[in-house]
């Protein structure tokens, strides 16, 4: 078996500060695969960003620090790279897409001048007039119209969605294997998002692009992955198969976000307590002050490890899923739907909780 | 002005701001944020207004609220118009009409205590009295779901959820018959979401209140609301109760907006309408249906038979020819840096071919006429005859939705809608939506 583009293996990442140390990022795995998506989904506080910034340690170092784990791209190991291999890499082999583009262009300068330069920089043979044609043909196949009299107009020029297509025409510039997505539609209303989502799938189709994308919202998960990492408080609690997972969800958490999700007709019942304190975080599984079926194992040790749920590509991260135990407590007895309400009290250890 | 008047009514609302130039600040222009819009708010109900960002939802509710001054129309309280109000109505009013914001974190003073905050309404208002304040203030924090403890904390120490709920504890304090919400929970993770919008619903059935909800999301829409008005460009385009809306959608606007909701379920993906372009400016929003530049539905011109689709890509051609224009010369650039020619050198019939492939028109329309006409203009252009391209289009193609502004009509679904393809049924036109289903 080939290795995959992207492998992150038991990847800590820390950040020291004067209230103790944020354990932001707590062991996480994950796999892409060239033309593959895969979805880091989580809510506010729970590692994704981290996670994918530490891909190219973007973090800020100090105070964060990755303390453990292996980041390998397409077999080399990017937590032992040199700070001048990590600029090639950067916007070269990965590119990066941002969820305001309004902050990552810049406003003084012509939209085609911000793509030669990352032309430019990445491929140093390239002159000027080709580094153009080229800024032109990309502006063409992100969709922006009469890309040859537009690049030579400024950012504010263009609407929010024109925007962030200039930045994945920036980010394409080199020819990226790989492109991080950190929220890429967020900012831009619903009907501009499904452009914006169709368009990442064109380039991946056209280029066989690996994409890690990160977000909070489990319809545009549902839309573009092809596999999901749910996370949370810094660790992974189900992975899988796109359609395994919105099929059959089986954690807990996984199961109460959905839950909870506005707008599908069916009554919404919340999560209850609050994200656990980074610093100080429960034992056992993360998840259990808030989960409605936790027992006694859910409250000591480690973070349980990820059980395979069925024979396909879906694992867990939950005691009841462990050989031998039984996953109806979680699942109910037909194992279909059954989905008991998120514990009204919260059972929040840290205080301060939502009530 | 009976007692059975709605507790809110707005009248063919209008807020445009002026867009001046140079140094004596000439007006060459309005930005038309709201443009003529009609709803009602009963007391105990909850009216939604949707829309892409630019639309003029929050506009809409500053100016009826009279936190900005409306340009035109009326907006009646409980049957009497707010812009007529003086100073001592409009405190008054001020006390009746509360209103909730999309960031909690910067709606609060962080250094005013949670209670001090909450009370300053009561204190604006003419309670001197700080005990009865601090009662009033616990009782209404158990309320949202905290604790009367919470008393004397400060904004940093509550978690976002946390402090709309004390939003809504604020906005509350006075007892006021109407809130309105600019995205409450927008901010928020969706399991907090959820938490916050229960509270808003039995918030409302406690206190009787009528609430206007404005949101981009539909889904929090659906969960909240009991009629919710569709915005476009300053207009309503569609006005229905909840499921109505939701089941039965009869603008194509709406349709496309309800469809590119992206739906928790991975079978369902790439059902979504795709929309061509950008919301337009509202300071020159397009003639007739407003939303006739980037409707998928947009009606073909009389005499001509066209594919729903390649009309669509046609109408792109007619709607760039009217804005920023195809520039040839640009085109002609572009076909020989593809090809490594010389722009000189690019015969015009590939000039021609590019244009139809940027804007997915097929190498021959079905209908020869329609192809006759359409080659005649693409000639034009490539010959860097824009106007006689652009007149000879807007001639052939004339499409009834650019040339007349449907009005709101009752649709044979019941509810109103102002779109031209449900304007045929049997239908009068209403000039009050709030009657409207």
């Amino acid at each position: 078996m080939t290795e995959p583009l992207l492998s992150i293996r038991n990847l800590k990442t820390h950040f020291h500060t004067d209230e103790g140390t944020v354990r932001a990022v707590d062991g996480v795995s994950l796999d892409v695969d060239r033309g593959e998506t895969v979805c880091v989904v989580g809510e506010s506080g729970s590692g994704k960003t981290v996670t994918a910034e530490s891909i190219t340690r973007l973090i800020p170092e100090p105070p964060g620090e990755i303390v453990d784990g292996t980041v390998r791209f397409d077999g080399e190991d990017v937590t032992a790279m040199s700070e001048k291999q990590l600029e090639a890499l950067r916007g070269g082999r990965i590119g990066h897409i941002f969820q305001n583009p309004q902050g990552a262009l810049n406003p003084v300068y012509t939209v085609g001048w911000q793509i030669r330069e990352a032309i430019q920089l990445h491929d140093k043979k390239a002159k000027d007039k080709e580094a153009r044609e080229r800024a032109i043909d990309l502006l063409d196949r992100v969709g922006i119209p009469d890309a040859t009299s537009r690049i030579d107009d400024y950012p504010h020029e263009f609407s929010g969605g024109m925007k962030q297509r200039i930045v994945i025409a920036m980010a394409l510039a080199s020819n990226p294997d790989l492109l991080i997505a950190d929220e890429p539609t967020t900012a831009l209303d619903v009907t501009i998002q499904m452009q914006i989502l169709r368009l990442l799938n064109q380039v991946q189709e056209e280029f066989n692009t690996g994409i890690v994308m990160i977000t909070h919202d489990l319809g545009v998960v549902a839309e573009v992955a092809d596999r999901v990492v749910v996370m949370y408080a810094g660790k992974v609690m189900e992975e899988g198969d796109v359609y395994e997972i919105f099929e059959n969800p089986s954690h807990p958490y996984t199961r109460a976000l959905l839950e909870c999700l506005p707008g599908r007709g069916e009554k919404m019942s919340a999560i209850g307590g609050s994200l656990p304190s980074t610093t100080s975080p429960p034992d056992g599984c993360r998840f259990h002050p808030r989960c409605p079926y936790a027992v006694g194992d859910c409250e000591i040790g480690e973070q349980p490890p990820m059980y395979a749920v069925d024979d396909g590509d879906h694992a867990v991260s939950c005691v009841h899923f462990e050989p031998g135990a039984d996953p109806s407590v979680v699942l109910g007895e037909d194992g279909s739907d059954a989905v008991g309400g998120a514990r009204a009290d919260g059972g929040d250890e840290t205080g301060g909780d939502a009530r | 002005m009976s007692s059975d008047a709605p507790l809110l009514e707005v009248r063919n609302l209008k807020k445009h701001y002026p867009i001046t130039e140079g140094v004596l600040k000439r007006q060459v222009g309005n930005v038309r944020a709201v443009d003529g819009i009609s709803f009602a708010v009963e007391r105990g109900e909850t009216v939604g207004l949707v829309g892409e960002s630019g639309c003029g939802k929050s506009t809409a509710a500053t100016s009826l609220l009279r936190l900005e001054e409306p340009t035109d129309g009326e907006v009646l309280f409980e049957g009497r118009d707010i812009t007529e109000y003086d100073k001592k109505e409009l405190k008054r009013f001020r006390r009746e009409a509360q209103m909730i914001f999309q960031d909690p974190t910067s709606s609060f003073d962080p250094r005013m205590s949670v209670g001090e905050s909450v009370a300053e309404p009561l204190t604006v208002h003419g309670m001197r009295d700080r005990e009865r304040r601090r009662r009033i203030v616990k009782d209404l924090l158990e309320r949202v779901g905290l604790s009367a403890d919470d008393i004397d904390r400060y904004p940093h120490e509550f978690s976002g959820g946390q402090k709309q709920r004390i939003g809504l504890a604020r906005a509350l304090v006075l007892n006021p018959k109407l809130i309105v919400a600019d995205e409450p929970v927008s901010a928020l993770d969706v399991s907090i979401q959820a938490e916050i919008l229960s509270l808003m619903k039995d918030v409302q059935t406690e206190f009787g209140l009528g609430m206007l909800f404005i949101s981009h999301d539909l889904s929090v829409v659906r969960e909240i609301c009991d009629r919710v008005a569709v915005m476009y460009l300053g207009e309503i385009v569609e006005f229905a109760a909840t499921d109505e809306l939701f089941e039965n959608p009869q603008h194509p606007y709406t349709r496309a907006l309800l469809s590119s909701i992206p739906q928790p379920d991975p079978t369902k993906r790439g059902s979504a309408v795709e929309l061509s372009g950008d919301v337009p400016s509202p300071s020159n929003p397009p003639s007739g249906c407003r939303f006739h530049t980037r409707c998928p539905e947009v009606i073909p011109p009389e005499g001509y038979d066209f594919e729903q689709k390649t009309w669509r890509s046609v109408m792109d051609l007619r709607v760039r020819l009217g804005r920023d224009g195809v520039n040839a010369e640009a085109v002609r650039e572009f076909v020989a840096s593809e090809s490594g020619q010389e722009p000189e050198s690019v015969p015009a019939d590939r000039v021609r071919a590019e244009i139809r492939r940027e804007f997915d028109i097929p190498e021959e329309l079905s209908d020869p006429r329609a192809e006759e006409v359409l080659s005649t203009a693409l000639r034009h252009l490539a010959n860097d005859e824009q106007a006689e391209g652009r007149e000879l289009l807007a001639e052939e193609f004339e499409t009834v939705c650019e040339s007349s502004a449907p009005e709101l009509r009752r649709t044979p679904a019941g509810h109103v809608a102002s779109c031209h393809l449900v304007s045929e049924a049997e239908s009068n036109a209403v000039s009050t939506p709030s009657t409207g289903d």
